[in-house]
């Protein structure tokens, strides 16, 4: 097990340098440091003195891959790439535009993006499995039928709809919780419940019917028939034998959002104006901030990595005939 | 008045020519058509393909882009207006022309706003002025109004019904025409029989009367009122929202369209050839699909934008410019979401190499080039049209979120998320301006239900792994 964690760490690291190269690819290749001093100091009226200036104060003044004069290892390590890309293996993300630090803004944003995406993830995962658990019982009934067509009804709709009927009627029409916003102590509550009952409702359609699909696949097999000549009751054999059954499929897909749940989401966050890494992202994208960008994307593709190693320990949880080496 | 091409336009065209292509190969092949003949049991299925064409027939006119000749003239030459039109446009004409000052509620016959007004013997009031063009055929709107909206619905209700009848009678005249002689030259062959039962066709015939009847009754409206009300800046939303189709079924179709080759070469050669080549397959889309899609698509979009902007001289029009931001969205999309078919199709190569009718090639000798595309592509092609048409609706969704967030289309481009944008902020005027974002939910609602109810007939019947006796 530890080999097999030891191996999957170092199989991430040229995984990371992938996504690193694709991201300076991206922001260093396509557009020349030049191209986006420009951007930043306005296109017209800009003197090649100010443009190098603002290259020097970020550091573009290097060359990009390869620095032949530099001599000896600094060929490689006195270039753009080697000093916007080794610092980010350490987490050291250097700083924003507006001269922030990029990793301690991070480290504060998390809070407030957990606070929002972990309840709204399992409530939400409960929600769903109870409704697809449901319809399983019923299955070939009318009310399963209902299920789902209510089901594509609600995954065709918009999320935008949603957030926007959602703030209309539970904020500004019974005034119930505050529209947007967000603080400490015990007032969390009031901002967190909207984002949260509404990030549950997007997701219903969709999820409930694919574990619905899970469920049935789980049913038709053979030992449900066992449970049932045994003499078990359709509920027993739903919930002790199926459930646990389809651990495996459900877990493939939901241990990976796991640790992507500190990047909170986009939509959600900037909608409801909470503080987050997700509202933050959306920030430096509409302030053309690259350094914050490829911050985030970085720290998006480490989560995910850890997101399937997390996912491959746990069949070993669920399923004890998994076995890791 | 010359035709303008733009990039998305010639990959359209490029799409209905391979979907004919495609439609006449699988009618010559019984055993192809055999999984569309379970598509057309299906009579959700249907009934949601008839209202997907009704919204692709808008899209490719909307597609058919041109300019006008001006009348001056520049050394001989002729010069052309800068604003590029499209047969669309041509066709609902006045919808696009009759522009209001700013915002009225859908039918209304005035202005949203107060505003000084001055009347004839020299006072200032404060009053709603009329709409320039919405009712104005009216004298007394406050009296009249009411009749004269159901008055004209009704009429372009019977005129739908009429048309709709007309044109049904007819396509089932040419049919059964075609069909009996057909039949008489070969009886065995059954390819000429109905296409589907007599349920699905009676449900067809509902749904397309009562869209014909409600077809007919907003575009009697629309001829001088304004049906879905009007925006900020006085445009009609109804036109609007049509115009908005084109976009989302761009993105939804060319998106997978640029993705596709991608997908089937990388996928069916990691699968097939096996070594370093999946070594290599499989570590470029780890490292694409590690990356959180939202995140590489505002990046690249962000990079995008820098070129564009930097590169103006590129572009002769405005509509191409947005035109190519379009494009390269779809292609940054195709680039973010091709790795899940990519790893769907290795899968399933990887299962059909061990079979024997590709041992059986390999024995013979036969190239692998060949193999992979005589013997495992067509063998691959349902997992490829049930994840094309799955995707469908997701992309259009994607649209609008990405356009909220600021890295979607051009902000000069009509589409759901620029609508939805641009009537966010009004929902907290008073009285509301509700009208902007409802037609922009209910068209999308209305294109993405439909893209996913038919994609879920599809799904049912080309899926292998659900059983069932043959039709």
């Amino acid at each position: 097990m530890i080999a097999y964690l030891i191996r999957r760490i170092l199989y991430a690291i040229p995984i990371l340098f992938g996504v690193n190269l694709l991201t300076f690819a991206l922001f260093f290749v396509v557009n020349t440091p030049d191209d986006m001093a420009r951007m930043q100091l306005g296109i017209k009226r800009v003197t090649p003195e100010a443009i190098d200036k603002w290259k020097h104060q970020h550091g573009y003044d290097k060359p990009l891959l390869f620095n032949a004069r530099a001599g000896g290892a600094g060929t490689l390590t006195d270039t753009i790439f080697f000093e916007k890309s080794a610092s980010m293996f350490v987490f050291d993300f250097g700083y924003s535009d507006d001269g922030r630090n990029i990793s301690r803004e991070v480290q504060a944003r998390m809070l407030p993006s957990l606070a929002i995406a972990l309840p709204t993830f399992f409530v939400g995962l409960c929600v769903y499995i109870t409704f697809a658990l449901l319809m399983t019982l019923f299955r070939g009934t009318a009310l399963d039928a209902v299920g789902v067509a209510l089901c594509v009804v609600l995954m065709s709709v918009s999320l935008l709809f949603y957030i926007i009927a959602g703030q209309f009627l539970v904020s500004k029409l019974w005034h119930w919780v505050p529209i947007s916003g967000y603080a400490g102590g015990w007032d969390i509550f009031k901002f967190v419940a909207l984002p949260m009952v509404v990030g549950v409702i997007g997701g219903v359609g969709s999820s409930s019917r694919w574990y619905r699909t899970i469920f049935l696949e789980e049913i038709g097999k053979d030992y449900v028939r066992t449970a049932r000549a045994k003499g078990l009751s359709e509920l027993r054999v739903l919930f002790r034998h199926v459930l646990k059954n389809a651990m495996i499929p459900i877990l493939t897909g939901v241990v990976v959002v796991i640790p992507l749940l500190f990047l909170g989401s986009l939509l959600t966050e900037s909608f409801f104006g909470i503080p987050g890494l997700g509202s933050y992202t959306i920030e430096a994208i509409n302030a053309q901030d690259f350094s914050v960008v490829r911050a985030m994307v970085f720290l998006g593709s480490v989560l995910y990595i850890v997101g399937l190693i997390l996912t491959d320990i746990s069949y070993t949880v669920v399923d004890p005939r998994v076995r890791l080496q | 008045m010359k035709p303008v091409i733009l990039s998305t336009d010639a990959l359209i065209f490029l799409l209905i020519a391979a979907g004919i292509v495609s439609a006449w190969y699988i009618r010559q092949r019984p055993h192809l058509m055999l999984p569309w003949r379970r598509v057309a049991q299906s009579s959700v299925g249907m009934v949601s393909l008839l209202l997907l064409s009704l919204f692709v027939i808008v899209g490719v006119l909307d597609s058919l882009h041109y300019r006008v000749a001006l009348s001056e003239k520049n050394n001989g030459q002729t010069v052309y207006a800068p604003e590029v039109l499209s047969a669309f446009d041509a066709l609902v004409g006045g919808l696009r022309t009759r522009v209001e000052k700013t915002y009225s509620a859908p039918l209304a016959t005035h202005l949203y706003a107060k505003e000084s007004m001055e009347t004839p013997d020299g006072k200032v009031t404060r009053d709603y002025p009329r709409l320039k063009f919405g009712g104005a055929h009216l004298a007394d709107p406050d009296n009249e109004r009411g009749g004269d909206v159901a008055r004209r619905a009704l009429i372009g209700a019977l005129l739908g019904l009429l048309t709709a009848v007309i044109f049904i009678a007819v396509v089932g005249w040419i049919k059964r025409s075609v069909s009996t002689q057909k039949i008489g030259e070969r009886k065995i062959d059954g390819r000429y029989a109905a296409l589907y039962p007599p349920y699905t066709k009676r449900m067809l015939l509902a749904a397309a009367f009562i869209l014909a009847i409600l077809i007919g009754a907003i575009a009697n409206l629309a001829t001088v009122y304004h049906v879905l009300g009007t925006d900020k800046v006085g445009q009609d939303v109804l036109y609007l929202s049509l115009k908005s189709i084109r976009t989302g079924l761009v993105i939804g179709t060319v998106t997978t369209l640029v993705m596709l080759p991608f997908a089937l070469l990388l996928g069916v050669a990691a699968g097939y050839l096996r070594g370093w080549v999946d070594d290599v397959i499989q570590y470029i889309y780890t490292v694409l699909s590690s990356i959180p899609s939202v995140l590489l698509i505002a990046a690249a979009v962000l990079m995008m934008q820098v070129v564009i902007e930097m590169h103006a001289d590129w572009f002769t029009t405005s509509a191409a410019r947005a035109d190519v931001r379009l494009l390269c969205l779809c292609l940054i999309l195709g680039v973010t979401s091709w790795t899940g078919l990519c790893r769907l199709l290795r899968g399933e190569t990887l299962k059909l190499r061990e079979l024997e009718y590709i041992q059986a090639a390999q024995a013979f000798g036969v190239s692998s080039l060949r193999i992979m595309t005589r013997h495992i592509l067509p063998n691959v092609m349902h997992i490829v049209l049930i994840s094309v048409v799955m995707d469908f609706s997701g992309l259009v969704l994607a649209e609008a979120v990405l356009s909220y967030i600021g890295v979607g289309v051009d902000p000069t481009t009509i589409s759901f998320g620029n609508m939805i944008n641009a009537a966010r902020l009004e929902m907290g005027r008073e009285p509301m301006v509700w009208w902007s974002l409802a037609s922009a939910f209910v068209f999308m609602l209305l294109l993405v239900l439909a893209a996913n109810l038919f994609a879920d007939a599809v799904r049912d019947a080309f899926d292998p792994r659900l059983n069932r006796t043959e039709v």
